[in-house]
This record gives C-alpha cells, sequence and structure tokens, in this order.
C-alpha cells in the first residue's frame, strides 16, 4: 500500500522546510492557489474524507457548513490536544513530518476563506510545540504564509498555542473556551462553531490527521483518495498501537486490512508480547467498548473483522466498537478488565469539567464502585448499580466526555461480567491471580 | 503581599518581548488567549503560580486577577501550590498501566520515600501521577519538565533520578 500522509517520514532531514520542499512539499498549495475555494471543497467531498478526531464527520459536509458572513472573519482551527489515552499518532506525524500539518493548514484556510489560522496543541506536548513553531516560522520565510502568499494575493497567518493539561480541551467547543483563554468547560450546541466559534465567528475545528489529508486530496485529487479503503472509509489512517503487543507505534494503514492481519502480521503490531493469548482489545481509544478476544478478529456473524470505521463498528455496542481516534490498545491473558474498568473511569472523574451532575457525579461514583470491586469489597448489587449509573450518564449531559465515560463501563459489564462476579465471589483470590480469559458468548445475530 | 514581593516579580526583558509577540499573534482585543501560554512561561520562570505572580500576569494581559486564578486551578499542568525543584510525572492511565506504570510508580515511591502527590524533604523531587501523555507504544513513561522519558525501567529511573539530582534544572526549556 502507498502511505499518504507517513511515506516521507524516514527521508533525513524532513523536519526542515529545505528537505521537505525537495520532496515534493507544498505542491498541494501551488495547486489549490490556482483552484477555487469550492473546486476544493468538492474534492474533499469526493474524497470521503472523514475526520480522524473521533467523529468521523465528513470533512467535505463539515466544511460546506461554514456560515459566511460578509465582513465577518473565520477560522480554521486544528486540534491537536491529543489527550484519548491511547492515541498518540499526531504527536507523531508533527514531531516527524511538521511542515505536512502547516501545508495542509495552508490548502484547508484557503479553501475556507481564513486568513487568520490556529492550531491548538496539548501543553505537555511542549517538545513538539517548537518544532512546529520553527516550521512556521520556515514556512513564514519561504512565502508561504503571510502576506500575499506565493504572489496570489491570499494572506495567512498561522499561529500555534498551548493548552495546559486538559483532556477536555480536546472537545470543540471547549477547546475554542480554551483558545479565548479560558477554562476549558464545553459551550451548549447550538449555535455550532460553523456558525459561532472562536470570538463569536465562524470556526471549523478539524483534526491534525484530517488536515494534513487533505495534502494528497488535493495532490491527487478526491477520486484517487477514495479509491484506496474501503466503502465509507476511504484513503489510509494512522493507527496508534499500544498495549500488550511486540510491536507498538503508529501505523498507516489502508482500512480495507482485517483486524487479523494488523494484530498479528509482523509488518504490523507482530502478534501478542510473550507468547499470550490476546483477551481483549480496545480499538479506537479510550472511550469506545471493549471487544472480548472473540469478537476481535471476527464479527458476531464470524467474518472477518475489518479496521474500518463500518468494520469496527459492525454488529453496534452489542458485538462491536468504534474506530474513533485509532488509539488501538490491545491487553493479554494477564490483564484485569474490572481494573482497567477502574483506571479508564478514574479518567474520566478526573478530565470532567464538572457543569453537569450526571457526568461529575456519575463518574465519581462509578469510580467508587469500580474501586470496592477491585480491591474484593463489591458486592453483586454494585455491578447492577454500575449499568445503572452509566445509563444515566449517557445521553445526559452537554458534551460527548458523558458517553465517552459511559461508554467502556457499559462495554465492560456486557462482555466480562463473569469476571466482575468473580471478583465479588473471591475477594481474596481475586488480589493475588488474574481471570484469564473469558468465555465465548454466541449472539444472536439479525438475519442480514 | 509585601512591596518587596511585588518588586522581584517581574519578566527579564526577553520574556516580556515573547510575551508581546504572543499578544501581537491574536485580534485586538483578544490578547486573553496568550493567557495560557503565558502562565506556562510564568511558571518556568518563578518556579510556580502563587497569588503574586497570577496577579503579574493578570497586570501583563489587563485583566481581572480572578480571571488568571479561574485559568491556572482549572489546568493540571499549572501549579498553585509549591512543587518541588523537580517533578516526576508519571502517567498511569490504562494503556501505560498495563505496560508496567504502576510497578514504576511503587519504584519510585520506595526509592525517594514518598508517595505519589508528596515531595522530597530536601525539596528537590515531587512525585506526580499523571494521565495520559500521548506516549502509550513507549509505556511506562514519564515526564520531567518538558522531556518525556519513555521505555522506562528500574535502571532507567536510577539513572533520572541521580542526573536530575545534580542538576534540578536539566531539560528545562524556556517557553
Ligand atoms: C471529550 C472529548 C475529547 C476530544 N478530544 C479530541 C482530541 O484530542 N483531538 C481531536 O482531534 N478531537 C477530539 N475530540 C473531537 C472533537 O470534538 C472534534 O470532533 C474534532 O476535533 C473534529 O475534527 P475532525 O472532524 O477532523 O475529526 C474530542 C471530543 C470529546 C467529546
Ligand atoms: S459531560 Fe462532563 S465534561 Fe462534558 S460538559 Fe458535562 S460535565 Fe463537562
Ligand atoms: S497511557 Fe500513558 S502515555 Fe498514553
Amino acid at each position: 500500500m502507498r502511505k499518504l500522509l507517513l511515506d516521507k517520514v524516514d527521508v533525513e532531514g524532513i523536519k526542515s522546510y529545505d528537505v521537505y520542499r525537495r520532496e515534493g512539499g507544498y505542491r498541494s498549495v501551488e495547486k489549490a492557489l490556482k483552484m477555487s475555494p469550492d473546486e476544493i471543497l468538492e474534492e474533499v467531498k469526493t474524497s470521503g474524507l472523514r475526520g480522524r478526531g473521533g467523529a468521523g464527520f465528513p470533512t467535505g459536509l463539515k466544511w460546506s457548513f461554514l456560515a459566511k458572513p460578509e465582513g465577518v472573519p473565520r477560522y480554521l482551527l486544528c486540534n491537536a490536544d491529543e489527550s484519548e489515552p491511547g492515541t498518540f499518532k499526531d504527536r507523531y506525524l508533527m514531531e516527524k513530518i511538521p511542515h505536512l500539518l502547516i501545508e495542509g493548514m495552508i490548502a484547508s484556510s484557503f479553501a475556507l476563506g481564513a486568513n487568520s489560522s490556529y492550531i491548538y496543541i496539548r501543553g505537555e506536548y511542549m517538545f513538539v510545540m517548537k518544532i512546529v513553531e520553527n516550521a512556521i516560522a520556515e514556512a513564514y520565510a519561504n512565502g508561504w504564509l503571510g502576506k500575499n502568499i506565493q504572489g496570489s494575493g491570499y494572506d495567512l497567518d498561522l499561529t500555534i498555542t498551548c493548552g495546559a493539561g486538559a483532556y477536555i480541551c480536546g472537545e470543540e467547543t471547549a477547546l475554542i473556551e480554551s483558545l479565548e483563554g479560558n477554562r476549558g468547560n464545553p459551550r451548549i450546541k447550538p449555535p455550532f462553531p460553523a456558525v459561532e466559534g472562536l470570538w463569536q465567528r465562524p470556526s471549523v475545528v478539524n483534526n491534525v490527521e484530517t488536515i494534513a489529508a487533505v495534502v494528497p486530496i488535493i495532490n491527487d485529487g478526491g477520486e484517487e483518495y477514495a479509491k484506496i479503503g474501503v466503502g465509507r472509509s476511504t484513503g489510509t489512517k494512522l493507527i496508534s498501537a499500544s498495549g500488550n503487543i511486540v510491536n507498538p507505534g503508529v501505523y498507516e494503514i489502508d482500512m480495507n486490512m482485517t483486524v487479523e492481519e494488523f494484530i498479528y502480521s509482523d509488518k504490523f503490531l507482530g502478534g501478542i508480547k510473550n507468547g499470550k493469548k490476546l483477551k481483549a482489545c480496545v480499538p479506537g481509544g479510550s472511550s469506545v467498548p471493549i471487544l472480548p478476544h472473540y469478537l476481535v478478529t471476527k464479527t458476531a456473524k464470524g467474518e472477518d473483522r475489518l479496521m474500518s470505521y463500518e468494520g469496527l463498528a459492525d454488529g453496534g455496542f452489542a458485538t462491536g466498537s468504534m474506530l474513533g481516534s485509532g488509539g488501538f490498545i490491545v491487553y493479554d491473558e494477564d490483564q484485569c478488565i474490572v481494573r482497567n474498568t477502574y483506571n479508564f473511569t478514574r479518567f474520566y472523574q478526573h478530565e470532567s469539567c464538572g457543569q453537569c451532575s450526571p457526568c461529575r457525579e456519575g463518574t465519581g461514583w462509578m469510580k467508587k464502585v469500580l474501586h470496592n470491586i477491585e480491591t474484593g469489597k463489591g458486592t453483586m448489587d454494585d455491578i447492577d448499580l454500575l449499568w445503572d449509573i452509566q445509563k444515566n450518564i449517557e445521553g445526559n449531559t452537554i458534551c460527548p466526555l458523558g458517553d465517552a465515560a459511559a461508554w467502556p463501563v457499559a462495554a465492560a459489564i456486557r462482555h466480562f461480567r463473569e469476571e466482575f462476579e468473580w471478583h465479588v465471589t473471591n475477594p481474596e483470590l481475586s488480589q493475588t491471580q488474574n481471570y484469564g480469559l473469558v468465555a465465548e458468548k454466541t449472539f444472536e445475530v439479525e438475519p442480514a | 503581599m509585601s512591596a518587596e514581593a511585588t518588586k522581584n516579580i517581574t519578566f527579564p526583558k526577553e520574556l516580556l518581548d515573547e510575551v508581546a509577540r504572543l499578544t501581537a499573534q491574536y485580534p485586538e482585543g483578544k490578547q486573553k488567549s496568550a493567557l495560557l501560554r503565558i502562565l506556562h512561561m510564568a511558571q518556568a520562570h518563578f518556579g510556580w503560580l502563587d497569588a503574586p505572580v497570577m496577579d503579574y500576569v493578570a497586570r501583563l494581559l489587563h485583566l481581572q486577577p480572578i480571571e488568571v486564578y479561574e485559568v491556572a486551578t482549572f489546568y493540571s499542568m499549572y501549579d498553585t501550590k509549591k512543587p518541588g525543584l523537580v517533578k516526576l510525572e508519571v502517567c498511569q492511565t490504562g494503556p501505560c498501566s498495563i505496560e508496567g506504570a504502576d510497578k514504576i510508580i511503587r519504584y519510585i515511591e520506595k526509592k525517594l520515600n514518598i508517595k505519589v502527590g508528596e515531595t522530597t524533604s530536601d525539596g528537590i523531587f515531587t512525585l506526580k501521577g499523571v494521565e495520559c501523555l500521548g506516549a502509550c507504544g513507549y509505556a511506562p513513561m514519564l515526564q520531567c519538565g518538558h522531556q518525556y522519558h519513555e521505555h522506562l525501567t528500574e535502571a532507567k529511573v536510577d539513572e533520572l533520578i541521580e542526573q536530575y539530582h545534580k542538576n534540578p534544572k536539566a531539560n528545562y526549556m524556556e517557553y
């Protein structure tokens, strides 16, 4: 498979403008500046590109919603907050090939008619911010940013700014609040950012990888881009792979690949470490449902599962999960699902901004109950209680962090209930031993 | 706050120039957008964000002190309580946890004779448990200053602690 984003990362010096340009960098900007914004929008629509930040919303459609009132500035905001546990692809891209993001920002800003654009990067990535900031300075020095870019008459200022440790600032309206210098409290929608975003002006928020993908889309055309992948999962996808595997790291894949190949091929994850067995997988960052071993490589229908949006979601939440942010976390047979669920819940409780009571109180309560079960002090009723709490959070909050906290708990109970029960009935043993693999269940599959 | 304390709290010229550069990146009247970054600068320069430092930042940006306090207390990277000179921030989230972060945390606790959240009696090391830092594939890991230390082992931790003990400001970058 031809890589579209990471094909040049191993070229020596590719971080620098000179090498990047020599390798064909900034061609998409040259091409874009000769097109009309609407033509670029059409290419992006044709490409089928979907947002790589987690929700998978079609990028062309999102761009077409941007309000364009006369005389009001509009903004492209790049979401480089990357805080979803299991996700580290944006960092990799920005660290290895920062000019690709800048090139994508220029072409995309031109298409949206933005003359000021911002990259919001998480504060912990200060060392990455310095790399991108250097690259921005190089782009200014070479006439790709600033006034009258390459003699086209188009002006663009690009600024990178940082957060300071808050997962919630990855949520687009919290990101905007934070960019305004405020606490990262999500806003109630509507109004959507496309109408009232940064400083109440129309704004598009896109993930780093989404913006980088605009470069090959303009270079090769949307149609070529759409030929890669499968169905509505077009193009390539960056996957951050972590957990108990032989080769953790960032991979650019064709979404037409099977999960089986991705996990077990030596070209990718190289299988489970230390000859252990696969126990479970969280395929799209901590927020998405966990899959038990028998639903990872196969769907409930027994078909090969694909590494695509539709493939990972096959079976819905009953037997499937989501591609999410592409944070692919693999668990071996020695891992404890109760402990992991507690760990993720602690994370969401810590990161809740506290505006809505179901999220603020619910995550704290779930954390306490999970801690009790994990340490052998839980009861069978606690398991049902957990189920009820998560149900009461889901869908009842201002922003999707509530859902993100509820789903991992729901999926863990759905697929690993016997492991939770074992903790309750074996309070001592469960402190020194692990439950191992859960038994395979069969599911009623609805006829196609 | 004493007049003496106020007098000492000023950025040197280079940092004031940097404040001017950062605020100029935003449209007229929207200079508050530079607040988060300037708070990072203040923390790196003054050690932590006590009230006089936050008041100083408020004056620089023409904000009410409360506007700075509410931001400083929202974000976990800001220290509104005095930490040790060296903060060891070990990622404790799922992917790191299943790859040995818990053992590393226990090891550091034993070695420095402190618990997570505490500072050594000589005021040098603070141990913190933090959430996913985007290094899950290189677990276990910790952040110290602006540096990520990945693929941690006990031996690597020993080395790091020795190195930071000698030079607490190794790996610090100005913002
Ligand atoms: C709690 C929460 C955290 C999020 N974190 C991120 C993030 O770190 N990076 C990101 O690109 N999107 C994140 N998102 C999704 C953004 O809200 C937004 O949908 C995305 O940046 C849009 O870009 P895309 O269409 O290119 O995917 C998060 C959403 C929620 C609810
Ligand atoms: S769901 Fe949670 S994080 Fe989102 S706005 Fe409500 S309290 Fe804040
Ligand atoms: S879980 Fe530790 S860096 Fe992501």
